[in-house]
């Protein structure tokens, strides 16, 4: 059990910590890229996330499982702030990234977000050609000159393991693609800016079987390079991807450790109940 | 009814949905019905026109002869026979000899009808059309032939040499004495803005020199080109044509006013045809003659097409920002509702309505206060002060503004949230985001609500008529005097055109088929926008949408 290192908390979040709420089951984590302090969240009234609290590593695979509604993919959207967009939200609690608030507000959000890149559980290509995809946020950032994005779209297809099956291709519709590769494309697009941290989230709901584990031996080898946070619904994939696993139920974290651990042995009997497939 | 096949009796329900179904079927093959008969009337009344019929002669049975193109025959109520009288309308033209262009003559009065295969038809350019034959050409001041035959087979060669020169006059009006013209009148307008100016009066009055001398000169200039001028119309005018209708009566006029002889009666179908595609062109292509009963409509064509385009440039961003503003910026809530419905309901404003804004704010506050600042030296003359196709332009597009912002905000909307997340989780900002991914993939709903506006613009009448649209334009908007494209310049149009020829014309008989003829290339024009505004629509989706969706 490590102690959390004194910060800057707000108020709320401070009295939480003197109650003194239980995280023995957390992970050992020394050097966490992320770090989510007693983050609690409300759409409008209701209360989605309740002081969640956990470290992601670095250059690993951190899943977040739980039931539909559990507040998984809200979670995730904290991270890059993109639930700041909908109506009606509060959070209360901080998330730092490499030890700095992204709640700070000298931050520049669209910095963040840089950073931090996203993929969706629908694919969501813009209406452009393949090449326009992969170097939208290159020119987001200015980079006009030819060679230079032909470098960019061509590496990060590479990387997303989907070059040779568009490289004929590149002026084509990104919308002409099948499920997988559009899935892949989303990759794609959001490694050509350099992120540090992926989020995924549920980015294999809508594939069939072959794509899904595509897009997992992807994963795998991004590891080398990138933080990557997946929200599944899917236990299995769960077990076969991540390094670590956070289990959220109604918006709490109920459990949160190594996968091989929280799968074969896990601490609470909620976790165990959920992924023996008796509850969600 | 009673079937073989073993099926349950039909329920009640059943019989009135079929029948149902088949009102709602009938409804629509109404609906196409109507559209294409309106179609096919309106080609096949201003198609006839340009036609060629052949030239009858009636004799009466008091011997007088009547020359003509038979247009209708009807029967002629009269009292007592319940059947009527059969009567002809014939289009006898000579309007110079007889006064009218048609007559009607009962059947009953007719003692032989016949073809003459010499029967003569010129076109002219006063006068409307002559029916009869040539006596005499007079060339050089001599007669060089004379009879019907002789008169015909020297007709050509000599009418094509005066046609030469006749076009020579008007490039010399319209091209050297016009720039002199307009040259002349630079010059004054700049001594009246050199007399408004507030320079020192030495200055004042060696400017004015200058500007004197060379107005003097321009002058002597014009001059010589007006004699010139004269000096042409004059030989233009010397050679005529002695020409004798049926009934004996005889009328000289110049060769150079006749635009094509032609003995309709022995043209072969193929000449026929080439006759009547060359109306057609000359139709299309060329200026309105005789108080826009005659020659073509062109200028009425080029005024549609210019001030619908100067539409589309006003409209489509107006109302693309106020959509976007709508429906990306504004708080939804009772406030933005209430513009909504306020927009929508604009479109229901007669559009008389916003002719007459369009007088008091563009013609009166904002032309006005042009021509006060830029052209003072023309006033009382207004320039931008009076109508002219931009403010024609400019509120016809307030009238479609409604109709681009709704289509705009639909597709907008149908631009999935997750997309513009997308484009927010790569960095970009709000305006990036929508500037780069949700305007492209919204720009064929706009394309759409663009397509309506032109629709909607280019059938328009009522509120051009006291913004900027006349009977008939001097000149047309675009030629060749700097600045090229003239704003502030009266234009004519399709749709008035219609409601003039066919209602204010002085000859109403002879031009309803030009009502016709019009209304079918005003929807041809409006057609044909159309179909370029849907190709890009089409292409912009292809290039944004690709074959999946």
């Amino acid at each position: 059990m490590q102690e959390l290192a004194p910060s800057p908390l707000p108020a709320a979040a401070r009295e939480a910590s003197a109650a003194g709420r239980d995280l023995s089951f957390s992970p050992q984590i020394g050097d966490p890229i992320l770090e989510i302090d007693r983050l609690s969240l409300w759409y409008g009234e209701k209360k989605a996330l309740k002081e969640i609290s956990l470290k992601i590593p670095p250059k690993k695979i951190t899943a977040f499982i739980g039931p539909s509604g559990c507040g998984k993919s809200t979670l995730l959207r904290c991270v890059n702030r993109l639930n700041d967009l909908v109506d009606g939200v509060r959070t209360e609690g901080d998330i730092r990234f490499e030890g700095e608030s992204i709640y700070d507000p000298n931050l520049d959000i669209n910095r963040l977000r840089k950073r931090i890149g996203m993929v969706f559980q629908k694919s969501n290509p813009f209406p452009k050609s393949i090449y326009e995809n992969v170097a939208y946020g290159a020119r987001i950032q200015g980079i006009k000159k030819k060679t230079d994005l032909d470098e960019i779209v061509e590496r990060s297809l590479h990387r997303a393991a989907l070059w040779d099956e568009v490289k004929d291709r590149l002026d084509e519709s990104a919308l002409g693609m099948s499920g997988g590769q559009q899935q892949r494309l989303c990759i794609a697009r959001a490694i050509a800016v350099e992120p540090e941290v992926i989020l995924l989230d549920e980015p294999c709901s809508a594939l069939d079987p072959i794509a899904t584990a595509r897009i997992e031996e992807l994963m795998q080898d991004l590891k080398d390079q990138y933080t990557q946070v997946i929200v599944t619904h899917n236990m299995q994939q769960a077990s076969r991807v991540s390094d670590y696993t956070a289990f959220l139920y109604l918006g709490e974290l109920i459990e949160y450790g190594d996968t091989g651990k929280l799968f074969i042995n896990p601490i609470k009997k909620q976790t165990e109940d959920y992924i023996t497939g008796r509850f969600g | 009814m009673s079937r073989s096949s073993p099926k349950p009796a039909r329920r009640r329900s059943d019989l009135l949905g079929d029948s149902f179904t088949a009102l709602c079927g009938g409804a629509l093959a109404l609906n196409l019905l109507l559209v294409v008969g309106i179609l096919a009337l309106l080609a096949w009344n201003g198609g006839r026109y340009f036609w060629q019929r052949d030239l009858t002669e009636l004799t009466m049975k008091d011997g007088k002869k009547i020359l003509g193109e038979v247009w209708e025959t009807e029967k002629r109520p009269t009292e007592g026979q319940r059947a009527g009288v059969d009567r002809l309308r014939l289009k006898t033209g000579n309007r110079d000899l007889a006064g009218l262009d048609f007559a009607w003559i009962d059947r009953k009065d007719i003692a032989s009808i016949a073809t003459p295969p010499k029967a003569l038809l010129l076109e002219r350019l006063e006068y409307g059309n002559f029916y009869g034959s040539i006596r005499e050409i007079h060339f050089d001041g001599k007669v060089v032939a004379n009879g019907g035959d002789a008169s015909w087979r020297a007709f050509g060669p000599l009418h094509e040499k005066k046609r030469v020169e006749q076009r020579a006059v008007e490039k010399l009006e319209k091209g050297e004495i016009g720039e002199i013209n307009a040259a002349i009148e630079s010059l004054r307008l700049g001594q009246k803005k050199l007399d408004l100016s507030t320079l020192p009066p030495a200055e004042k009055a060696q400017r004015s020199a200058a500007l004197a001398q060379d107005l003097a000169e321009r002058e002597a200039e014009y001059q010589k080109l007006a004699d010139h001028l004269s000096a042409m119309r004059t030989a233009l005018e010397r050679d005529t044509v002695v020409l004798e209708a049926v009934d004996g009566t005889t009328k000289e006029i110049p060769l150079s006013a006749i635009v094509q002889a032609i003995r309709p009666n022995s043209m072969s179908g193929i000449a026929k045809s080439g006759l009547y595609l060359h109306r057609i062109w000359s139709f299309i292509t060329d200026d309105p003659r005789e108080s826009n009963t005659e020659g073509g409509i062109f200028p009425a064509i080029f005024g549609t097409v210019m001030m619908v385009f100067l539409m589309s440039f006003a409209v489509v961003p107006l109302g693309v920002l106020a959509a976007l503003y709508l429906r990306e910026y504004a708080k939804q809530g009772p406030l933005v509702r209430i513009v909504r419905i306020a927009v929508n309901n604009l479109a229901g404003v007669p559009s008389i309505v916003f002719g007459v804004f369009g007088l008091g704010f563009f013609v009166y506050l904002i032309g006005g206060s042009i021509d006060r600042i830029f052209y003072p030296e023309s006033l009382p003359t207004p320039t931008f002060g009076t109508g002219g196709i931009l403010w024609a332009a400019l509120t016809l597009a307030l009238l479609t503004v409604p109709v681009v912002i709704v289509a705009a905000e639909e597709g907008l909307a149908a631009v999935p949230r997750i997309v513009r997340e997308g484009s927010l989780a790569l960095g970009a900002t709000k305006f990036e985001t929508l500037w780069r991914v949700v305007l492209p993939a919204a720009a064929p709903g706009i394309l759409t609500g663009m397509i309506l506006a032109m629709a909607r613009a280019a059938g328009e009448v009522a509120p051009l008529m006291i913004v900027g649209m006349v009977k008939l334009a001097p000149a047309l908007p675009v030629d060749g005097h700097a600045p090229f494209v003239h704003f502030e310049r009266k234009f004519m149009h399709l749709g008035f055109h219609i409601y003039d020829v066919g209602f204010q014309s002085p000859n109403i008989e002879a031009t309803t088929p030009l009502v016709f003829a019009t209304a079918l290339l005003l929807i041809i024009v409006v057609t044909i926008m159309n179909l370029a505004a849907i190709a890009l629509r089409n292409h912009l989706r292809k290039k944004y949408a690709g074959s999946a969706v």
